[in-house]
């Protein structure tokens, strides 16, 4: 169980984080017509396609004591920032990052440009128009976001075992933890917390599609 | 309109060009004056009217020219002036009305007033929900609201906020006669203690007729004429916009004979045989149809011909008639009726000349 907690807490930062994170990042794909938005769109899309390993490895390095991102650790904190909590969820938010932003950038395309046009007339500058226009309006696929970004992390293997090793209460995630279960042939074991998962994942699956269909937006179109 | 920027008016020199991916380019250029009250910027699709009022409220950039409202220059090429969209202080309703789906109309309507302690907001609110007859609707949501309720409430929205000059983007379309009626009625009451220039954009003839007002008419990016309803859209210089002021009847002709002193030429039409004294542009309301030759007439233009196609178009049937040339002719469904009229018969066509237009 103590997996299991663990990989709720990293969930659950990652999740917050991508939100912080990716709002801004979508926002920019949605709305700016800079020509070499292709290329960030790219970097952003980036963890879909490679293999975790790939991704894990890139950001061992870096985090390492003689990587930039692990001397700068060092230099603040006075410990390395491989196979730490903190780690784990630096490479867990890149590795979920097109998970928060897509769904952000597909429903802030989604509102109307007409509703932009009718806010910035009636006098309210970016920031406002996009806390009371956008922003409402694209809950669906904030929602989205949080719930992919979280699902996702809890999920992952490649990238936490690459990172974050298996250090049991810091590093040792659920699915790392099935994943000894079933080296040590303790297959009921690695049967419950998969159960866990499985219907973690359906649970959150659903948010995502009820969401999407709008049944909890009371301002839907009929 | 030089240094000077008057009060109350709206003037505007904008150019502004634009090129499609069909390499077809676009250039609007024009120059108007808005004085208070309703005026009416007409013109086919396409003219660049909506261009025009996104040209006033900033939401698109003119290449050159000066836009002043309210006493103050909203954009100037010359000085590298261009006032952001938020700080115009221009209302704008788009055709779409553009109402925020997830607030109400009070919410709706209180958007645009953020300046204001939370007691004043309601009261203007309040007030002008009233003064556009929706205050009972405050509390819903735009899609709990029917059509003309709609229009008033983005209305009320643009207007609570004390704008210099008020857009209107075929705010009305869709809406009966008497309703959109009502609705004008009520804006003009409001303005009639503000007077601000109201730029009303329209394609509708009989929205123009409706509001009666001056008309500024826009054929291919340019003014083609500003003045009373009747004095622009009754003598329509270009075809298009003759078109779009519901001249059905374009016809060229070759002027025979001009009789200055009668007020009449004598025109050979297109490569006919028909000969007409006037010029050219006939509506397809205005034409009269006859199965026998007329007698005793007033109208001087009467020529012979075969009714070659017939159809019913909603409450009126159109003929197509050949007389050498070809005519539109709009008549009631009785008529047809009454005269026995067939594609095939014979008629004669009878045109007044009043109702007959030069169109270049």
């Amino acid at each position: 169980m103590e997996a299991l907690w663990l990989s709720m807490r990293l969930a659950a930062c990652v999740a917050v984080i991508l939100l912080v994170i990716g709002t801004p990042v979508a926002y920019g794909l949605a709305f700016s017509n800079w020509r070499g938005k292709f290329l960030l769109e790219s970097v952003v899309a980036l963890p879909l396609v490679l293999p975790p390993t790939v991704l894990g490895f890139y950001a061992l390095v870096a985090m390492g004591p003689r990587g930039p991102l692990g001397k700068l650790w060092i230099a603040l904190f006075g410990h390395g920032l491989a196979f730490t909590f903190g780690g784990l969820i630096l490479a867990s938010v890149l590795y979920s990052l097109p998970f928060a932003v897509q769904p952000l950038i597909a429903s802030f395309e989604g509102v109307d440009r007409k509703l932009l046009d009718a806010s910035a007339v009636l006098g309210a500058g970016g920031l406002r128009t996009f806390c009371r226009v956008i922003l409402p309006l694209s809950l669906p696929g904030a929602v989205t976001a949080a719930v992919l970004s979280f699902a996702h992390t809890l999920g992952e293997f490649g990238v936490v075992l690459m990172v974050g090793g298996n250090l049991a209460g810091v590093t040792r995630t659920v699915s790392i933890d099935i994943y000894d279960h079933v080296q040590s042939l303790e297959y009921g074991q690695a049967n419950r917390m998969a159960l866990v998962l499985l219907a973690i994942s359906f649970v959150v699956l659903s948010v995502v599609y009820a969401v999407n269909r709008r049944v909890w937006t009371p301002w839907a179109a009929k | 309109m030089g240094g000077e920027v008057n009060a109350t008016m709206l003037a505007a020199r904008i150019r502004k060009e634009r090129r499609s991916a069909d390499a077809s380019s676009f250039v609007l250029d024009v120059s108007i004056e808005v004085s208070p009250g309703i005026t009416i910027l007409f013109g086919a699709s396409g003219a660049g009217k909506s261009t025009l009022l996104d040209c006033v409220a900033g939401l698109a950039r003119p290449d050159e020219g000066q836009i002043a409202a309210g006493g103050e220059v909203l954009f100037d090429s010359a000085r590298g002036i261009h006032v952001p969209t938020p700080k115009r202080r221009t209302a704008y309703v788009f055709q779409t009305l553009a109402l925020f789906p997830h607030l109400s109309a009070e919410e709706n309507v209180a958007y645009g007033l953020t300046e204001l302690r939370e007691e004043e907001r309601r009261e203007q609110v309040e007030a002008i929900l009233k003064a556009f007859r929706v205050e009972k609707l405050g509390k819903q949501r735009p899609d709990k609201i029917s059509g003309g309720e709609k229009q008033r409430i983005a209305l009320a929205r643009s207007l609570v906020t004390e704008p210099r000059v008020l857009l209107l983007d075929e705010p009305l379309t869709g809406l009966d006669a008497e309703l959109k009626a009502s609705i004008v009625d009520d804006l003009r009451a409001w303005n009639a203690a503000k007077g601000i220039p109201i730029l009303y954009v329209t394609h509708s003839r009989e929205e123009v007729d409706a509001l009666g007002e001056r008309v500024i008419a826009l054929d291919n990016g340019r003014v083609a004429s500003t003045g009373r309803p009747m004095d622009v859209l009754d003598a329509p210089r270009r075809k298009k916009l003759a078109q779009a002021a519901g001249f059905e009847n374009l016809l060229s002709a070759t002027v025979l004979d001009l009789r200055e002193a009668d007020g009449v030429m004598r025109v050979k039409l297109g490569d006919s045989a028909c000969e007409i004294e006037v010029p050219l542009g006939y509506a397809a309301g205005d034409i009269l149809l006859a199965t026998e030759p007329p007698r005793g007439l007033s109208a001087r233009n009467v020529l012979d011909g075969r009714i070659v196609s017939l159809e019913q178009r909603g409450t009126m049937a159109m003929a197509r008639v050949d007389c050498g040339i070809a005519f539109i002719v709009h008549i009631t469904p009785g008529a047809v009726r009454e005269l026995e009229l067939t594609a095939g018969r014979r008629v004669w066509v009878v045109l007044k000349t009043h109702s007959c237009h030069l169109v270049e």
